[in-house]
């Protein structure tokens, strides 16, 4: 227990804080890579991604290809680009949709006694199916597309975020300092958002990275099993399927679209790891 | 116990420091601490928190993280210097020939195993005894701990034990190895004071069969009063003063030792005073302290600001009705402070929190400023929400830690819409300077600043509304000493200052002594005796609020084993059948005003 004198200047302290903490540094700048190819993709991809080359056909990584070409002799690294877009659309979708659902049901859930017994029981009825089995199931229903993809997904984890939400919530619902908004007279909502949510920041920031990568290879999931996103478009997740076969002999196949998610993930949950520390104050550094 | 011959210490302690590791380097957190516990004698470690005190202790059994603490000195244990011991021989002093109690012992029992079980593994572990030798050894140490019915209770698993009896089941597991050294890091903080009366006793009794040296560590004085032969009293991280116990409550050499004794509250300096009695002000600079004046009586012809009837507040059990609050009614002026005392689960939290609609009442009524909000609906809760603020015990979960203590000020304000926000800004550097802050603080968040301080912020939040009266559930129980009377002097101002109306629920009798106009003592939900301040303390009448008042250890060795070896009884359930009806009681009038539960 150390006091601490610092005089508050958020803005100053957070940026010195954001650099402070380099592996967080480090996730947002592999983020930011990331997301600018993706977004640029038209502009810095050498090929288009869906352009065939016969005679080039599983040539390994080189001067004019730099990470190889595949069966159709298409050049992975513009493919690996372009894919970036579905891929972090997809993910980032899911995690948005997973988090409102997932934050919703998890705050009533645990702050409100008459409808913790339904919701939970709905969650787990959710969480008994397979995460995959789940998704399949509402992609048939709504039929395969971009959107029905990550609606689908994004359903199918909000569970994950609502168990936890709800559990934290629990928690925070019996601390003094809630007891005492509901003394004061404040309206619920305003306790919800100030004092409930405002504490959840960071289960849910840790909890929405695993969700990221877990829609990201979800998703490949689903293209493999042939419901995902429509079949012109590569996505990480079917260059790692269609890579598959070959992979004995032409392994960049796979590596690089392996790597693509990776760094991605790994970005993604450092920059998370940072984020947490970033919006509580009690791990303000002092000056 | 006082045996001056010449004799080599069980433990002797030289030039102890210890350091922790920071981000800017080393940090020693206590320095050159020298201390020697004689067999069969008590040394107690006296300090606020943040002291030391417990480091040295977790330091001397070397329990401290290796890679991120440092220890140097010398902790010799019967001659053999315990900083070079291999943590193999280490795992046999500790349990073996240092025995350890804890502050918590309702964690500290693991719940799936019996208590006979955890006492005999212990048994076998360190004495190699067989598991059917251990059980017959278990049964004589629960007996050796006044655990009663031993024999049967071996099979019992802890929940069904209280925290006082879990105690003694941590001090006969302490006990099982004979140790030479008992160290105990405030072994009675977390009890009751009856059940602390009761533990100490048995610790003395216990320490003088064994003739143990004991190294007790507390913050209370009246503890180290009643049961240390020397103490040794810290102030962050130095030793400031040590010597025989009645010595240094006789005549104290430190400034620091001085301005502790001058801060503690001592039950009986009320004098002839009828209303309450700011606590004495302590010059740190020089230790000594000024009495208090006494503050403002009540008028009583003004109409009460609460009026409670026959509370009761029952909750259902799948094995039975808690019948946590019983027909409990009294009623409370404006700029009056009524105590609600009594030991945990009486029922008096709950009192509170029924007020204040925290929880919903099961019977009775309750009338604020001539509003009857016993079944108010939101809206009405809403208004009354403006007359009755509440104050927690635990200034660290009482503040959102992510919110800048202004904006929690102005929280109630504005959601209440009382004032825009420029105006809130300004009424909020206002509390904050009443309450002994500055302004400038607002800007910060709740862990920048002291439990004190807190506690302060706290009351600044529950002022926001202009409440007229407050519940202060346990307001100063979790403060130091020193800040404790600071705070307690805090409420006295502004209740005179805004005609404040307090119920003020505390297990502390030496502060209730200071902050009350009336007391209530509850006893198993129900009121048993409630009367004028003066009255209670000095002419208590039910035999409960007799043993509550005589259980509080006195700050003064030279009064010490005064008091009555207390009963060694579990305190009775308020857990019924669901078919029981909690029978109508009677109460007389000893004195105007002082009404004493009769004897069913």
């Amino acid at each position: 227990m150390t006091t601490m004198a610092s005089v508050s200047m958020p803005f100053a302290s957070g940026l010195r804080r954001l650099f402070g903490n380099r592996a967080m540094l480090f996730g947002a700048i592999i983020l930011g890579i990331v997301i600018l190819a993706a977004i640029l993709a038209p502009w810095i991809a050498p090929y288009a991604p869906n352009k065939l080359s016969i005679i080039n056909k599983l040539k390994p990584p080189s001067m004019t290809n730099f990470f190889g070409t595949d069966e159709f002799g298409r050049d992975i690294f513009s493919r690996a680009i372009f894919a970036g877009r579905i891929s972090l659309l997809v993910s980032l979708g899911v995690v948005v949709i997973s988090t409102v659902l997932g934050v919703i049901l998890g705050v009533a859930a645990g702050f409100f006694r008459r409808l913790d017994a339904p919701i939970s029981r709905l969650l787990d009825a959710m969480m008994s199916f397979p995460d995959i089995l789940l998704a399949i199931a509402l992609v048939a229903a709504l039929g395969p597309s971009l959107t029905t993809v990550i609606l689908a997904l994004g359903i199918t984890y909000a569970p994950r975020l609502a168990r936890i939400v709800r559990g934290s919530t629990l928690v925070l619902r019996e601390l003094p300092y809630i007891e005492a908004a509901v003394a004061m007279g404040l309206p619920t909502w305003q306790i919800l958002a100030r004092h409930v949510l405002l504490n959840l920041a960071s289960p849910i920031l840790v909890q929405a990275t695993f969700v990221f990568a877990s829609a990201m290879l979800a998703e490949a999931s689903l293209s493999f099993l042939g419901v995902g996103v429509s079949t012109d478009m590569p996505t990480w997740g079917t260059m790692l399927a269609s890579g598959r076969e070959y992979m004995n002999n032409a392994p960049w196949l796979m590596v690089f679209p392996g790597l693509a998610i990776v760094f991605s993930v790994l970005s993604l949950q450092l920059l998370g790891d940072g984020l947490r520390d970033l919006v509580d104050p009690r791990l303000a550094k002092e000056s | 116990m006082t045996d001056t011959t010449k004799k080599t210490p069980v433990l002797s302690v030289e030039n102890l420091t210890t350091s922790f590791k920071t981000p800017e380097g080393w940090k020693a957190v206590i320095r050159n601490i020298s201390l020697h516990v004689d067999a069969g004698e008590t040394v107690a470690i006296v300090g606020e928190s943040g002291s030391g005190k417990s480091v040295t202790a977790l330091s001397t059994m070397r329990l401290l993280p290796a890679g991120r603490s440092r220890t140097e000195g010398r902790i010799l244990l019967d001659g053999t210097d315990l900083l070079k011991a291999s943590e193999a021989e280490m795992r046999k002093v500790r349990g073996g020939s240092i025995g350890m109690i804890f502050q918590e012992p309702m964690t500290s029992l693991n719940p799936v195993f019996t208590i006979g079980n955890q006492i005999a593994e212990a048994l076998v572990l360190h004495r190699g005894l067989s598991w059917s030798q251990a059980e017959v050894e278990t049964v004589r140490l629960m007996e050796r701990v006044r655990i009663p019915a031993a024999k049967a209770r071996l099979h019992e698993y802890p929940h069904k034990f209280s925290g006082g009896m879990r105690q003694r089941v941590m001090i006969a597991m302490a006990l099982a190895c004979r140790p030479k050294l008992l160290i105990a890091d405030e072994p009675t903080t977390a009890l009751d004071v009856t059940i602390q009366a009761e533990i100490l006793h048995l610790l003395r009794e216990l320490q003088r069969e064994e003739n143990m040296g004991v190294l007790f560590i507390t913050h209370d004085m009246g503890v180290v009063a009643e049961i240390a032969d020397r103490t040794v009293v810290m102030f962050r991280g130095d030793m400031v003063e040590t010597g025989k116990t009645d010595e240094i409550f006789a005549a104290p050499t430190a400034t620091y030792t001085k301005s502790l004794l001058a801060s503690i509250p001592r039950l009986g300096t009320m004098g002839s005073a009828v209303a309450p009695k700011r606590f004495p002000e302590v010059d740190a600079s020089t230790g000594t302290a000024t009495d208090g004046r006494e503050m403002n009586p009540v008028a009583s012809t003004v109409a009460p600001i609460l009026k409670v009837d026959n509370l009761a507040v029952r909750f259902d059990l799948p094995n039975g009705r808690v019948h946590a609050v019983e027909d409990v009614s009294f009623d409370l002026r404006p700029g009056e402070t009524l105590s609600l005392v009594g030991e945990s689960g009486c029922g008096k939290s709950t009192t509170g929190r029924a007020i204040i609609r925290l929880l919903n009442p099961s019977a009775g009524s309750i009338v604020i400023d001539g509003q009857d909000v016993t079944k108010a609906g939101t809206r009405e809760l809403r208004t009354m929400r403006r007359t009755s603020q509440m104050i927690f015990q635990d200034p660290f979960a009482s503040l959102n830690p992510r919110i800048t203590v202004g904006s929690a000020i102005a929280e109630p304000i504005l959601a209440h819409g009382l004032m825009g926000r420029k105006d809130a800004k300004a009424r909020v550097a206002e509390l904050l300077e009443q309450v002994g802050l500055s302004a400038a603080m607002a800007d910060r968040h709740p862990h920048e600043f002291s439990g004190g301080q807190r506690q302060r912020i706290s009351i600044a939040r529950a002022l926001a509304l202009n409440p007229k009266f407050i519940v202060a559930d346990e307001a100063v129980s979790a403060l130091d000493v020193s800040v404790k009377a600071q705070v307690s002097n805090l409420l006295l101002d502004l209740q005179e200052k805004r005609g404040l109306a307090y119920l003020f629920i505390s297990h502390d009798m030496a502060v209730v002594e200071r902050m009350s106009h009336r007391v209530a003592v509850m006893f198993l939900g129900e009121i048993v005796e409630i009367g004028p301040r003066a009255a209670i303390f000095d002419n208590p009448q039910h035999a409960y609020t007799q043993r509550l008042i005589s259980a509080v250890p006195i700050p003064d060795p030279s009064r010490r084993g005064q008091t009555p070896p207390p009963l060694t009884e579990e305190i009775k359930s308020p857990v019924r059948p669901f078919d029981y009806v909690a029978p109508k009681r009677s109460y007389r009038e000893v004195s105007p005003g002082h009404f004493v539960q009769d004897v069913a």
